[in-house]
C-alpha cells in the first residue's frame, strides 16, 4: 500500500498561497484555521525560498503519542487523522508537532480551544462517520483519496512545487527535476516527518 | 589568466566597431577596469546555481532550534516552519514523564507502605490527657482544606492528563474516558484558582512560624517525630513541617506560574517556551504529589492525634507535649495571664474557650 506523504520544492514556490486558497475552499474550513500555509524564510534577501507547510503525515506522529485521549492514529497509508468527537482541545498536539498543524477554532484561554482541526491529507476523519458521507465532510472536510484523487493543494499546484502522493514516487520525482535542472535545496521537512532525505 | 586574456579580445572586436579615432582612449580606460569588467560576461558561460545563496534546512537547524520565516496570515504562530525539538517533547511526555511518574510516585507509596509496616502507628507514648488545646482556628483549617482539596483535584485530573490513557482509557473504552477527560481538564483548570488562594492564606498565615530555627537542627539530629522514646523539640512546626511548608510554597509557585502559561497559551511565549512550561508544570507537580503524599501519611496514619490538628483544630495536651513541647509551653504561658484575670486558676484550660 502506498505511503502518503507532502513534498514542497522550495525551489519551484513562488508563495502564490494558491495552496492555501484550494485548502480552505476544498475542505471548507472554519474562519481563522489554516491547515496550510506558506512561510518565506530569508524574506527580501538573497536566496530567499517559501515552502507549503501543513501536517507532513509523519512516521511515529509525534501527536498522536502525546494525545491524552489517543485520539490521532496514522492509517494504513501512514495518513494522520484523528477523531473530533474524542478530541478534548488540550493543545498538547500542537506543542509535539513538529510542523505547527494541529489547529483550534478559538486562542484556548482556560482551555477553550474546541476541538482540533488539521490537515487531513484530503482523507476525511478519523471518526465514527461513514466515509465520504455529510456528516464526515462538515466535521473533517473533503474525502478525496476515497475518491482516488490526491489532495487538492497539490493537485493545483501552478508550478508543481506541492507534491502529494506515494512517497516513493513524490521523491523520485523530485530526484529527476533536481539531476536534471542540477540544483536543489532539499525537501524542507522529510528529515524530520519521515527520517529521510528526498535528494539526488 | 586565459579568462582575462579571453576577455581581451571581446573587447578589442567590442571597441573594433567604436570609431577609430577614440579607440586608443577608449581602449586605455577600459583596461584598468578590466579585471571586473570582463568577469560578468565569462560568467554566462557557466552552470547558474539560483540555489547558491539558498541556507539548507540543515544549517537553519543547526543555527536555531526552529525555522521561522514570513507569513501572510495573523496567527504569528504559524511563522514557524518547523520545530523538530517537538519531536523531544513527545520524548520527555511519553518515555520520562512516565517513568519518572511511575517511580517517583509508587515508589513513595511503597516507602511509605514500608514505613507504616517498620515503624507502626506512633502512638502518644503517655496516652490521652483529655484535656484539649487550639492548634489551628477555623480559618487555618478553612485555608488548609481549600488548598488541600484543590490539590487533590488537580493532582487526580493531572496524573489523567499523562497517565489516563494508560490506566483508565483500556477499563472504560475511549468515549467514556473523553468525556471523563474533558471534564477533568476543566476541572483542572478552574480549580487552580481556589489552589492559588488556599496556598496565598497558607503563607500569609504561617510563614512566620515558620521561618527555620535553632530548635529545627536538634530537631533533625533526634530523628525527629519517628523515634518513639525521644521527643525531639518543636516550635509550633516542627523541621518536618517546616520543610513540607517550604516545599508547597517554592513548588506551588512553580506550578501556578508554568500553569498559567498553559492556561493562557502563546501570550507571553512561543513554542519553546510552552514546552519547557509543561516540562516545568509535570516534573514539579510529580515531586509535589509525591511529597503530599508523605504529607498525608504523617498527617493520618503516621502519628496518632495528628489529623484532630486539621479535623477540629484541637489537640491533646500529651500530642502537644510530645511534638511541639516548645509551642505548648508558649501556649500555657499565654493562657495563664488570662486565667488568673478572668477565671479562679483552679478552672481546667477550657478545651473551646480559646477557639472563639
Amino acid at each position: 500500500m502506498a505511503r502518503m506523504k507532502f513534498l514542497c520544492d522550495a525551489d519551484r514556490c513562488i508563495d502564490c498561497n494558491a495552496c492555501v486558497t484550494a485548502c480552505k475552499n476544498e475542505n471548507e474550513v472554519a474562519w481563522g484555521i489554516n491547515r496550510r500555509r506558506v512561510v518565506t524564510i530569508n524574506d527580501g534577501k538573497p536566496g530567499e525560498r517559501s515552502v507549503s507547510m501543513a501536517c507532513m503525515h509523519c512516521n511515529e506522529p509525534p501527536c498522536a503519542a502525546v494525545c491524552p485521549v489517543s485520539c490521532i492514529f496514522p492509517t494504513e497509508e501512514g495518513v494522520v487523522l484523528h477523531s473530533k468527537d474524542l478530541c478534548i482541545g488540550c493543545g498538547y498536539c500542537f506543542y509535539a508537532c513538529p510542523f505547527g498543524a494541529p489547529q483550534y477554532p478559538r486562542i484556548g484561554n482556560f482551555g477553550s480551544r474546541g476541538k482540533m482541526d488539521k490537515c487531513t491529507f484530503c482523507a476525511g476523519g478519523g471518526g465514527e462517520e461513514q466515509t465520504g458521507s455529510i456528516e464526515e465532510y462538515k466535521k473533517y472536510g473533503a474525502n478525496r483519496l476515497a475518491q482516488g484523487k490526491l489532495p487538492l493543494c497539490a493537485e493545483m499546484c501552478s508550478t508543481k512545487s506541492l507534491l502529494a502522493g506515494d512517497g516513493d514516487i513524490i521523491a523520485q520525482i523530485y530526484k529527476e527535476r533536481v539531476l536534471k535542472r542540477g540544483y536543489g535545496s532539499g525537501a524542507w521537512g522529510w528529515m524530520t516527518a519521515y527520517r529521510e532525505e528526498a535528494s539526488a | 589568466m586565459s579568462r582575462n586574456a579571453g576577455g581581451m579580445k571581446l573587447l578589442m572586436t567590442l571597441l573594433a566597431r567604436v570609431g577609430h579615432g577614440l579607440a586608443p582612449f577608449v581602449l586605455s580606460t577600459m583596461l584598468a577596469a578590466l579585471p571586473s569588467a570582463a568577469a560578468p560576461q565569462t560568467n554566462q558561460n557557466q552552470v547558474v546555481d539560483p540555489d547558491a545563496s539558498v541556507v539548507k534546512e540543515q544549517t537553519l537547524l543547526q543555527q536555531a532550534p526552529r525555522i521561522e520565516g514570513r507569513i501572510d496570515i495573523p496567527d504569528k504562530k504559524a511563522s514557524v516552519l518547523m520545530q523538530p525539538a517537538g519531536r523531544e517533547w513527545d520524548y520527555f511526555h511519553e518515555v520520562i514523564l512516565h517513568w519518572l511518574g511511575a517511580i517517583v510516585i509508587l515508589g513513595t507509596i511503597v516507602l511509605l507502605a514500608l514505613a507504616y509496616l517498620v515503624m507502626g502507628r506512633i502512638r502518644m507514648s503517655s496516652g490521652r490527657s483529655g484535656r484539649k488545646i487550639v492548634r489551628f482556628n477555623g480559618f487555618e483549617r478553612f485555608s488548609h482544606w481549600l488548598t488541600a482539596v484543590s490539590f487533590v483535584l488537580l493532582g487526580l485530573t493531572g496524573l489523567n492528563i499523562t497517565f489516563g490513557k494508560l490506566v483508565l482509557l483500556p477499563v472504560i473504552g475511549p468515549e467514556a474516558f473523553s468525556a471523563f477527560a474533558q471534564s477533568a481538564k476543566y476541572v483542572h483548570n478552574f480549580v487552580s484558582f481556589s489552589f492559588v488562594v488556599g496556598l496565598v492564606l497558607i503563607v500569609a498565615l504561617w510563614i512566620k512560624d515558620n521561618i527555620p530555627r535553632k530548635v529545627d537542627i536538634d530537631w533533625v539530629k533526634q530523628g525527629g517525630g519517628f523515634i518513639k522514646s525521644k521527643h525531639a523539640p518543636a516550635g509550633r512546626f516542627n523541621a518536618g513541617e517546616k520543610l513540607v511548608f517550604w516545599f508547597a510554597l517554592g513548588a506551588g509557585a512553580a506550578v501556578i506560574v508554568s500553569g498559567y502559561f498553559l492556561l493562557f497559551p502563546f501570550y507571553l511565549t512561543n513554542i519553546a517556551g510552552m514546552q519547557i512550561a509543561q516540562v516545568v508544570h509535570a516534573v514539579v507537580a510529580v515531586l509535589f504529589v509525591a511529597v503530599i503524599l508523605g504529607h498525608i501519611y504523617v498527617g493520618t496514619l503516621g502519628i496518632e492525634g495528628a489529623f484532630e490538628a486539621m479535623g477540629t483544630g484541637e489537640v491533646d495536651l500529651n500530642w502537644a507535649k510530645e511534638h511541639h513541647d516548645l509551642w505548648l509551653e508558649d501556649e500555657l504561658a499565654k493562657e495563664r495571664p488570662a486565667a488568673l484575670q478572668g477565671q479562679p486558676p483552679t478552672a481546667p484550660a477550657a478545651p473551646a474557650a480559646p477557639a472563639e
